[in-house]
């Protein structure tokens, strides 16, 4: 087996992480619209999906299934090529994003190959990403335009005018990292913010020196939101004044790819600001002996997350709930207990540190989805070419103005 | 012999080709556009395999990413429609064509002669900081005046859209 992998690397070794990767992804990308429906419920007082499953758990698979089997309608007089073509564009371009993320310091070994953690470690990983962002643009301007109807066509128009809007301020706030780094390669990024101050606050980007890339990423992130088209940047889906935007004629599955393209993209950003400015994997604890209790982290959290499932799945109000909740915390206290073993617990360490700065994201994605009302077309337009671009070349002069004045 | 970086060139250029010859023969705009694209992304690929990353990746943010998708965002302002297809005139026929027959092989005979004195390319790929480092040490000149250039016509667009508006 080794020599086959040897020789055939990209089938043997590559090919697995793809698989598991897309289906990891997939997962969660289903989750993901449960987890958003569940906290903009309780942000709004009410409670969410609750019956399909104990809490709403088995919702995601109802939906898809509803999804799969809805009649899938083609608009008269749609521009059949273009309207097939943009929900495909718009999840593969959202889900390919995921293949350039290091989700952990050290390569694994698989069949005597060593090979990085996450798909791939390219020099212009920062790039790629940006690429794929900046062609993202075409699956909602082509879903907007081919199906030969007004309202998509004015979400279309106006989805990619804010993306392109947003899009410069996006590029030009991760300037002040880049400068810092020296590298366009995400897993350097990451390393050069290993540092700490006073031996135990992290020197991560966002408090680094010589310019902490404070202002960077509050840019950063409200640029990544405007052109993840979300809320309260969601224009071009604005329900009260377009219908649903870009893909109202759009149903069946086709419809659920545009979905899954959105909390694709939200993924990705939420993996990128937590590269870029919290450090990726890096655990917030200095690696020294004093702090080897942190290693512990992990373990322990799953093993406190499934004794609480445990705790309160046992007077869950349904059959079926009492026995499926005790079950999955037990399986969580199973991953608790393999997460302290010698071996794994130190390969855990940076993937559980990056996924739980990345769930924070996503938290605060929703959030504000939750809490602030949506931009009228103008402010947004004005926001972005008169706010968030000055700012952000002032942010890339002032840092290249201390990294030159620090460097003498 | 075909080792994996010729096929990938191959298939690459096919696509390329393809996706010119699709730009000119697609009747509406906005397929046209997409065709372009679609050769884009595909010199890209060429670049990337040529070792070159950084420009690869330039080449699909600023052309695939920014360029065109004004482009579509303007046809689709507009709202074009198809063209209508007139027969060639009698003219492009028997002066057209022959023309371009020449010109194709006029091209081809002198790539030929070119390559044929190419010495191997660049041994491994050309790194960002290495590339950043010419263009504004060894070439900051003309590349400042370029984007100077780029700058005043940008005015001038600028000013002649303003005008038009004022009438």
């Amino acid at each position: 087996m080794n020599e086959l992998a040897a020789q055939h690397p990209l089938v043997i070794v590559v090919l697995p992480k793809v698989v598991i990767l897309l289906f990891v992804m997939l997962t969660a990308l289903a989750y993901l619209t449960w987890f958003e429906r569940k906290v903009v419920a309780h942000i709004q007082a009410r409670w969410g999906p609750y019956r399909v499953g104990p809490h709403g758990l088995l919702q995601p698979l109802a939906d898809g299934v509803k999804f799969l089997f809805k009649e899938d309608v083609t608009p008269a007089g749609a521009d059949k090529f273009a309207y097939f073509l943009a929900p495909f564009l718009a999840l593969s371009l959202a889900i390919t994003s995921i293949a350039v993320i290091p989700f952990g310091p050290k390569g694994l070994t698989m069949f005597g190959q060593p090979t990085p953690t996450g798909i791939t470690n390219l020099n212009i990983g920062l790039l790629i990403l940006f690429a794929i962002t900046s062609m993202g643009v075409y699956g909602v301007a082509l879903a907007g335009w081919s199906s030969n109807s007004k309202y998509p066509l004015l979400g279309g128009l106006r989805s990619s005018a804010q993306m392109i809007s947003y899009e410069l301020a996006l590029t030009m706030s991760v300037v002040g990292v880049i400068l810092m780094a020296g590298t366009f390669n995400l897993s350097e990024i990451v390393t050069a913010q290993q540092d700490f101050y006073f031996g135990f606050v992290p020197r991560w980007n966002l408090i680094g020196s010589p310019m902490p890339q404070v202002l960077g990423f509050l840019l950063f992130f409200v640029a990544a939101v405007a052109e993840t088209n979300r809320a309260p940047f969601d224009l071009a889906e604005a329900e009260s004044e377009l219908v649903a935007g870009f893909h109202t004629e759009y149903s069946s599955f086709k419809f659920a790819m545009f979905f899954m393209a959105e909390y694709a993209s939200m993924i990705t950003v939420s993996c990128l600001a937590t590269i870029l400015f919290f450090g990726g994997w890096l655990s917030p604890f200095p690696q020294t002996p004093l702090f080897a209790w942190s290693h512990f982290i992990p373990a322990a959290a799953f093993a406190a997350a499934g004794l609480a499932l445990i705790v309160h799945g046992v007077r869950y109000l349904t059959v079926f709930g009492r026995i499926v909740l005790p079950v999955l915390g037990a399986a969580l206290c199973g991953v608790g207990v393999l997460c302290g073993q010698p071996g794994v617990i130190e390969f855990i360490q940076g993937p559980f540190w990056f996924l739980l700065k990345i769930a924070v994201f996503l938290f605060i994605y929703v959030w504000v989805r939750g809490t602030l009302p949506r931009f009228r077309y103008d402010q947004l337009m004005n926001f972005g070419w008169k706010v968030l671009l000055p700012l952000s070349i002032v942010n890339v002069v002032v840092t290249s103005l201390l990294i030159v004045l620090t460097q003498r | 012999m075909i080792t994996p970086q010729i096929a990938i060139f191959l298939v690459l250029a096919a696509v390329a080709v393809a996706g010119a010859v699709s730009l000119i023969l697609q009747r509406h705009p906005i397929h046209s556009a997409l065709s372009l694209i679609v050769v884009m992304v595909a010199l890209a690929g060429l670049y990337l395999l040529q070792g070159a990353e950084f420009v690869a990746a330039v080449q699909i943010i600023v052309y695939a990413g920014a360029i065109m998708v004004l482009f579509i965002f303007v046809i689709m302002l507009l709202n074009a429609g198809e063209e209508e297809r007139t027969n060639a005139s009698r003219l492009a026929r028997f002066v057209g064509v022959p023309l371009a027959v020449v010109f194709l092989a006029e091209v081809a005979f002198w790539i030929g002669r070119a390559t044929s004195q190419l010495g191997p390319g660049p041994p491994e790929a050309v790194s960002t900081r290495d590339l950043s480092a010419l263009l504004f040490r060894e070439y900051v000149f003309p590349f400042e005046l370029t984007s100077f250039l780029i700058l005043i016509a940008l005015l001038g667009a600028l000013v002649l859209a303003r005008r038009e508006e004022s009438d």
